[in-house]
């Protein structure tokens, strides 16, 4: 699994990472674990990127993941973080498997909304259901990690760190399997794919359920860090579009990109804010249109042209 | 009967106003088939736009009845400077690009257009409310109604009309339904499709802004405007079928009346009951209820 | 030498799309080995007929054998899974990838059915095998060219190629010469029969081409208006009379 340079720089990246973190300040550990909770539903939707399948609606299961951690916080007093982040993570996968049933024969723009038309549903619903919080949402209890309650946010950001690791690491297995690699050639000819003899559909259907499990691992590791849930930041339409945003802006060229454009969003959203904030919307929109003309391949291109101009 | 009443002229209006942003959404895609998502910023720069001038001239001391002048012309503004800019230099490099992208490029325009409205305009809402005061209000079968929602429908109808005119009684009509069909073809057969694209978008880009336009009297104009009407008229466009304006219209009146009944009976529903009805749609029929038919490649 | 038992039997095929009809009254027997031409004018039912071997278009009615199993029914990924493979008149493959790895995904999805599509793909022994087919279809020195640069004749030998790899007991090619330059056809032609008589694979081509016909099939099927109007050896089907006037289009 070490064998390529990725998953050695996501390995060694990792641990430095981690050490990084006991030393820097809170500010720093915050933006981190918001950066790498978000990114990875980026890394899902990576996948389906490569395949030619663009969601907006992936807050849908982002949401779910969120949602659950609050449910099973406040209903079922579960602190574990595992226990909440496992319970994000399988119910977002499972609405994931079920949804793909249909998702799977839908391409284009069809795909496209059909997503942004199930996640508004479930918007519509939680805003309108008080039980459900409403507009308000809810606050969640820090986690606790193997019975502990941590007085710092350190160890919460290494869990967060490790699962993002193996994410990473799985995933990046994952695109080197026979029906990982089955992206860019579904793209590309689809007809010739079902010709060879492999199910386009059922590709698609695994590489779909994979998305809705990391967003809503995603999900449930961003309300935890948070500490708060609230329909607009985690199931509304616009939610949906940012994920699509950080997708275009890391580019889908390796699996270290989402955490690379998740950590510069973060960052930008935080200045953003502070120094213009009647500028945001200007900045993501622009920032996309110069992506799309100018670096189609996202920040991770930039970085490898740097990188090869260097040796 | 009150109720029934107040529900369908409430259900009519919201269609009506619907049906005029959605007709130029759906013309647009049918003929480029680019999903526009800036189709909200039309909108929201036409409110903006009459809602400034209204009341600038209602200050300067000019007769209520200009207001009527001021839509039509910020409508036609809005649509000719950002369709033409819009189209000539964003969209035109764009065309041969996945249309997937196209739409995210779409969308970050829309971002950036909502935007610049925050600094052209500011964060204060805007009121426009002379032309609708100038109107009155009118009793009908026990309820009273504004005499300018009820205009509203009126408009709506003339804009039904008018395409259907432009659509199967004129040399252009003709174009429009070739390019729509077959794009190719249409080349082949000496169409200057890029000029039919950009006169299309523009025509498009006017009916966004004469939607905008013309409801903001009745509302406060104020940030955020254009992020609801989008993602209503995308409902529109897909129950309808992308590229009909007779499937606009029958969608703009689904949509339409299905959210004025959720609105007075069902309140929690109201959001929910929209995308409902767009996600059965995109299930069961994706090409919409009146998609055009398309050509058989081989 | 004829085999007992044929390895395709269509029988009574009919296929209308509404009032048109495209194929009627097809019947054939295809034994193993053999190599079969297709020819007849545009339109007159050849890629239709392919189609529906190939489980891209269902019959109206009438039914499709292949080495015991009924083929009508299932589409293009069952029926390649069962054997039958085709190549494309428009060349259908990969365009963004290069070469080698448009070959090492048709061999991968060959080879790695089931559970296996888990495993890693890149093996040494897939890469061994890749390099292998390269060489027999004449890519080698296209390997790592993305497909989008190179030209029709290179575009339709991968085509082939990857057909191929999944180890077919029948190949239908879709005029596999259209859009190669008159001086390259024989050359082509002679690198992909070459590579397929090795594996004795049943081979049946569609083909306009008259000379590239008769250099290399053993018998000829001449369709005309959705019926097969000639089934014989290429001198006797070049010589009938029918088959001059509605496919070479000679008049007496």
């Amino acid at each position: 699994m070490l064998r390529d340079n990725t998953s050695k720089v996501v390995f060694i990246g990792g641990i430095l990472i981690i050490a990084f973190g006991f030393f820097a300040p809170n500010w720093i550990v915050n933006q981190l674990m918001f950066g790498f909770s978000r990114a990875l539903a980026i890394l899902g939707l990576l996948v389906l990127w490569r395949t030619g399948l663009v969601s907006f609606g992936h807050a849908f299961y982002f949401g779910i993941g969120a949602y659950t951690v609050a449910i099973l916080d406040i209903q079922l007093g579960v602190t574990d973080v595992f226990l909440r982040l496992f319970g994000g993570a399988c119910l977002a996968g499972l609405a994931g498997f079920f949804v793909g049933f249909i998702m799977r024969n839908y391409r284009d723009i069809f795909f496209a909304m059909l997503n942004t038309a199930i996640s508004m549903v479930l918007y519509g619903i939680i805003v309108k259901t008080e039980s459900l919080g409403s507009t308000d949402g809810f606050a969640i209890s820090l986690p606790t990690i193997f019975g502990v309650a941590p007085e710092t946010k350190y160890p919460l950001f290494v869990v967060i760190t490790v699962i993002a690791m193996v994410s990473a690491l799985l995933v990046n297995f994952y695109l080197k399997t026979t029906v990982g690699r089955l992206t860019t050639p579904i793209r590309d000819n689809e007809i010739r794919v079902e010709y060879l003899g492999f199910s386009v559909a059922h590709a698609i259907h695994l590489k779909y359920t994979m998305s809705a499990i990391l967003a809503g691992g995603a999900g449930a590791l961003m309300a935890m860090s948070l500490g708060q849930v609230d329909p607009d930041s985690m199931i509304n339409w616009t939610v949906s579009g940012e994920l699509v945003f950080i997708t275009i802006l890391s580019g889908p060229g390796n699996v270290i990109a989402p955490f690379i454009g998740s950590l510069v969003f973060e960052v930008l959203r935080t200045y953003a804010f502070e120094l213009a904030p009647h500028l945001w919307q200007l900045i993501v929109g622009g920032t996309f249109l110069t992506i799309i003309f100018f670096l189609p391949g996202g920040i991770w291109s930039l970085i490898m042209k740097f990188g090869r101009n260097k040796s | 009967m009150e109720t029934f009443l107040t529900i369908l002229l409430d259900g009519l209006q919201f269609s009506s106003y619907l049906f005029i942003v959605s007709a130029g959404l759906t013309i647009i895609f049918g003929v480029m088939k680019i999903l526009n998502v800036c189709h909200g910023s039309f909108y929201a720069w036409g409110a903006y736009t009459s809602a400034f001038f209204i009341g600038k001239f209602s200050d300067m001391g000019m007769p209520d009845g200009l207001g009527f002048l001021v839509i039509i012309a910020s409508a036609i503004l809005v649509g000719l400077v950002l369709g033409f800019l819009i189209e000539q230099v964003i969209l035109k490099h764009m065309y041969h690009r996945d249309e997937v992208l196209i739409v995210l490029a779409t969308f970050g325009l829309f971002l950036v257009l909502e935007d610049v409205i925050l600094i052209a305009f500011g964060t204060d809402p805007y009121f426009a409310y002379q032309p609708m005061a100038l109107l009155g209000s009118v009793e009908m079968g026990g309820i009273t109604r504004d005499v300018y929602g009820l205009t509203l429908i009126v408009v709506a109808a003339i804009v039904a009309i008018g395409c259907w005119l432009l659509l199967n009684k004129t040399k252009w009509g003709t174009i429009l339904k070739a390019v729509i069909f077959d794009r190719e073809m249409g080349i082949s057969m000496g169409i200057n499709v890029p000029l039919v694209y950009t006169l299309t978008f523009i025509g498009g880009a006017i009916l966004g802004g004469l939607g905008g336009a013309y409801i903001a009297p009745t509302i406060s104009v104020a940030p955020g405007l254009g992020t609801e009407v989008i993602v209503l008229s995308f409902a529109v466009v897909v129950v309808g079928g992308m590229g009909s304006i007779m499937g606009a219209a029958i969608g703009s009146l689904i949509i339409g009346l299905l959210r004025a009944l959720a609105v007075h009976e069902l309140p929690q529903v109201e959001l929910f009951v929209v995308f409902a009805v767009m996600a059965v749609v995109l299930v069961f029929r994706p090409e919409g209820l009146f998609a055009p038919a398309k050509p058989r490649k081989i | 030498m004829k085999q007992s038992k044929p390895i395709l039997e269509v029988r009574d095929l009919l296929k209308t799309f509404g009032a048109v009809v495209a194929a009627k009254d097809i019947n054939v027997d295809v034994s193993r080995g053999e190599i079969v031409g297709i020819i007849g004018a545009n339109g007159a039912g050849k890629t239709c007929f392919v189609n529906m071997v190939t489980g891209y278009l269902k019959p109206t009615s009438g039914s499709i054998v292949f080495d015991g199993i009924e083929l009508v029914g299932k589409g293009p990924r069952e029926v390649t899974q069962a054997g039958i493979s085709r190549s494309f008149q428009v060349s259908q493959v990969f365009h963004t990838m290069t070469v080698a790895e448009n070959l090492t995904i048709a061999l991968a999805i060959a080879t790695n059915r089931g559970v296996s599509a888990l495993r890693e793909m890149e093996t040494p022994e897939l890469t061994l095998q890749r390099d292998a087919v390269l060489k027999r279809y004449q890519l080698e020195k296209h390997k790592d060219m993305t497909v989008n640069v190179l030209s029709q004749g290179v575009r339709k030998l991968l085509d082939i190629a990857m057909a191929v790899v999944s180890e077919p007991r029948i190949l239908l090619l879709d005029e596999p010469t259209s859009g190669i330059s008159v001086e390259e056809k024989f050359d082509f032609m002679d690198v992909v029969m070459g590579a397929l008589k090795e594996d004795n694979v049943t081979v049946l081509f569609v083909e306009h081409d008259m000379e590239i016909v008769e250099r290399y099939v053993s018998r000829v099927l001449a369709f005309y208006q959705g019926e097969i109007i000639a089934d014989m050896s290429p001198k006797k089907a070049l010589a009938d009379s029918k088959v001059q006037e509605f496919v070479i289009g000679k008049r007496h």
